[in-house]
């Protein structure tokens, strides 16, 4: 009896309480991106294995651009990933086992992953590094490497921050101890001519990354510029800007549907992509051109995807392909 | 309802015996002092070392973090006194915020429908932590460890399954989110300092679990399975209500921090809450909740709260060397509790 109530009560909540502005409705009546394949190629099987944790927004789309390229080249794409160094060489192992006709790995501890690469080129499988491991690749026999120095995208960072006629740099750091983090803010310093802080925030905790942002605005009014190393950060440290009272412009590292939002209606400086998708998709693409052609590019140099700076110009044509998960 | 005649007493005791008498060695032998004392140790520290510390907009920004932790800690040290631990917190209050706007997205439904569904999903879970717990009657610890990564998992496999990707859409442009926005992340100008809402819903959540704990018999009920369940059921105090009861409020909790949570930031990430479960524990122990239970206090808790706020803000505004930021954290908060144990021993050997 109160059962039959409570759900009456539930479903007439439901049927007053729709939303007629945004959700999903308002999603599918947006376009979405598909494809089919377009060649007549072999059915291969390339598998592609990275550092990636759990959910982890930026792999997601390095994924989904392998998988487009996967259906246009007509290849049977296999995914596999673990964080952990000792397991990904694991992953690597069984899909040697699998006899996959070509592997894409990410080197992010190179030294775990070497034995294993190698034993894949051994095993006549071709190779493709992808995002970190670019000093390694040739020396393990991948045969390019797509990615982005972090060392050259924070070089980049620096001299936008120069162009803008920054003075005071914020180089905030969500995740201690990450290397890739490090080089970025070093890349900064490096080409910057003002000067540069360091601030570690938790990145699991958003309030705290908003306080830390705000109380360190409060402290330091010199700050002219605060860049973010996450897409998921730079709302944050708009509303800290905002809330400390500071003029900073905020610049970011990577992109997503609201940094592409804070690109267009100015509250974001600019961002610094190295386009995931494209890592996934050539890696994938290449590969292909390799069975079928022999060719690869790059000519035994890494091929860069990044950085690539987009600004407020850029944003109109961002946000479609944010919102989509392909940016 | 049935009375537990034995456990009244405990309020007399603890309350003095005459009311409008209140002495100083009974203030002194409350559970918070320590922790008082401690936050203004820490207070005065930073007020000599930080410049930028005592200016009122620092203020709301202390005390909004605090805020954020203490909405937590208050209902942890409740479950703590109960004799329970909980480590599903933190990850709770995203799982929270996350049904929340999922739920509101999905369905295209006004944001206020999400809300509701969320409360109910999240006091579900409190409920399932409660329940385990004494029908299993394993402990807490490993109960809400399992809670934990089951959540954890969810919060990501269910993200990624119903979005696509590992972040939720944003719901800021559906009916409802501003008013929404209103309750859960609103800003109040105070002395020409914008403060959070959430600092409100804090000062609320105390005065709430104090008078709990200090003026019903439900209160009685905490103390009294904290200190021994088995005596507390003996004397006719249903343990297992009081102990489902302390998960489901520290479920409620999670629920506003959770809206919180996404009405302030729009977006939700999946991966956020991990690792906060056991800053709630510490705001409480550092409060002056006892790990073993029985003993402790909502203020307390509270008062915990803001020394972390305090110190972990205050490292900030004192423009120490990042770098080494973790360690000054830790060195501080050892230092607040050593002085806090230290003052409420004296107590204790004076009273």
């Amino acid at each position: 009896m109160t059962a039959a109530a409570m759900a009456a009560v539930i479903a007439a909540t439901l049927a007053a309480g729709c939303s007629s502005t945004g959700g999903k409705r308002a999603e599918e009546e947006r376009e979405q991106s598909k494809g089919q394949s377009a060649v007549d190629t072999p059915r291969w099987k390339i598998a592609m294995v990275t550092h990636s944790g759990e959910g982890d927004t930026y792999w997601d789309i390095v994924q989904s651009g392998a998988e487009q390229a996967a259906v246009k080249d007509n290849i049977e794409f296999l995914y596999g990933h673990d964080k952990e160094a000792g397991r990904q060489a694991q992953l690597v192992q069984s899909m040697i086992d699998k006899k996959v006709d070509g592997l894409i790995v990410t080197l992010a501890k190179p030294e775990a992953m070497e034995k294993v690469v190698k034993k894949a080129v051994k095993a006549g499988i071709p190779v493709v590094t992808i995002n970190s491991g670019q000093d390694q690749s040739k020396a393990f026999g991948a045969l390019s490497h797509i990615g982005q120095d972090e060392n050259i995208a924070g070089e980049a960072v620096g001299t936008e921050l120069n162009e803008r006629g920054r003075k005071k740099a914020l180089c905030v750091l969500h995740e201690q101890g990450n290397v890739g983090h490090e080089q970025r803010c070093a890349g900064i310093e490096k080409t910057f001519k003002g000067k540069v802080d360091k601030l570690y925030v938790e990145g699991t905790n958003m309030p705290d990354v908003d306080s830390s942002l705000t109380a360190k605005l409060q402290t330091d009014k010199k700050i002219d510029a605060v860049v973010t190393l996450g897409a998921p950060f730079a709302a944050t440290a708009v509303k800290a800007v905002d809330q400390a009272g500071s003029d900073a412009e905020v610049d970011t590292f990577d992109l997503d549907a609201k940094v592409a939002a804070g690109l267009e209606d100015g509250s974001v400086g600019f961002a610094v992509d190295q386009q995931p998708y494209l890592q996934g998709y050539e890696a994938v693409d290449l590969m292909w051109l390799y069975r079928s052609n022999g060719n690869m590019l790059g000519g035994g140099q890494p091929v860069l995807t990044g950085p690539q700076i987009l600004t407020k110009k850029d944003a109109p044509a961002l946000k479609k392909y944010t919102e989509r998960g392909t940016r | 309802m049935k009375a537990a005649p034995t456990a009244e007493p405990a309020v007399a005791e603890r309350e003095g015996d005459q009311p409008g008498h209140k002495s100083l060695g009974r203030l002194m032998r409350r559970p918070e002092l320590g922790a008082v004392v401690g936050a203004v140790a820490v207070f005065v520290f930073f007020s000599f070392v930080a410049d930028s510390f005592l200016q009122t907009s620092s203020f709301s920004t202390v005390l909004y973090y605090s805020s954020t932790i203490g909405i937590m800690a208050v209902p942890v040290a409740l479950l703590m006194i109960g004799g329970e631990f909980d480590l599903s917190t933190g990850v709770m209050v995203t799982s929270s915020a996350l049904v929340s706007t999922m739920f509101s997205y999905q369905m295209t439904a006004n944001v206020w429908v999400g809300v509701g569904v969320s409360l109910l999903v999240t006091l579900a879970l409190g409920l399932f932590n409660g329940i385990m717990l004494v029908r299993t009657k394993l402990p807490s610890f490993i109960i809400t460890l399992g809670t934990f990564l089951m959540l954890t998992g969810l919060n990501l496999g269910l993200t990624e399954l119903i979005n696509g990707t590992v972040s939720t859409k944003s719901i800021s442009d559906m009916e409802g989110f501003a008013s929404a926005r209103d309750l859960f992340a609103s800003q109040l100008t105070l002395f020409d300092v914008e403060f959070q809402v959430t600092i409100l819903w804090w000062l609320g959540l105390v005065a709430v679990a104090t008078w709990i704990l200090l003026r019903t018999r439900t209160g009685n009920w905490i103390f009294a399975v904290g200190g021994g369940a088995e005596s507390a059921r003996a004397v006719g105090v249903p343990v297992a209500r009081t102990k489902i009861g302390l998960y489901m409020g520290v479920a409620f909790a999670a629920w506003i921090s959770g809206q919180h949570l996404l009405f302030n930031y729009d977006v939700v990430q999946s991966g956020q809450g991990v690792g906060n479960e056991l800053i709630y524990i510490a705001a409480a122990v550092i409060g002056g909740c006892l790990l073993t239970g029985g003993y402790g206090s909502a203020v307390g808790a509270a008062v915990g709260a803001l020394i972390f706020g305090m110190t972990n803000k205050g490292i900030t505004y004192a423009q120490w060397e990042a770098n080494w930021f973790k360690f000054f954290l830790g060195a501080m908060l050892l230092l607040a509790t050593l002085l806090n144990a230290w003052i409420r021993k004296r107590a204790e050997a004076k009273s």
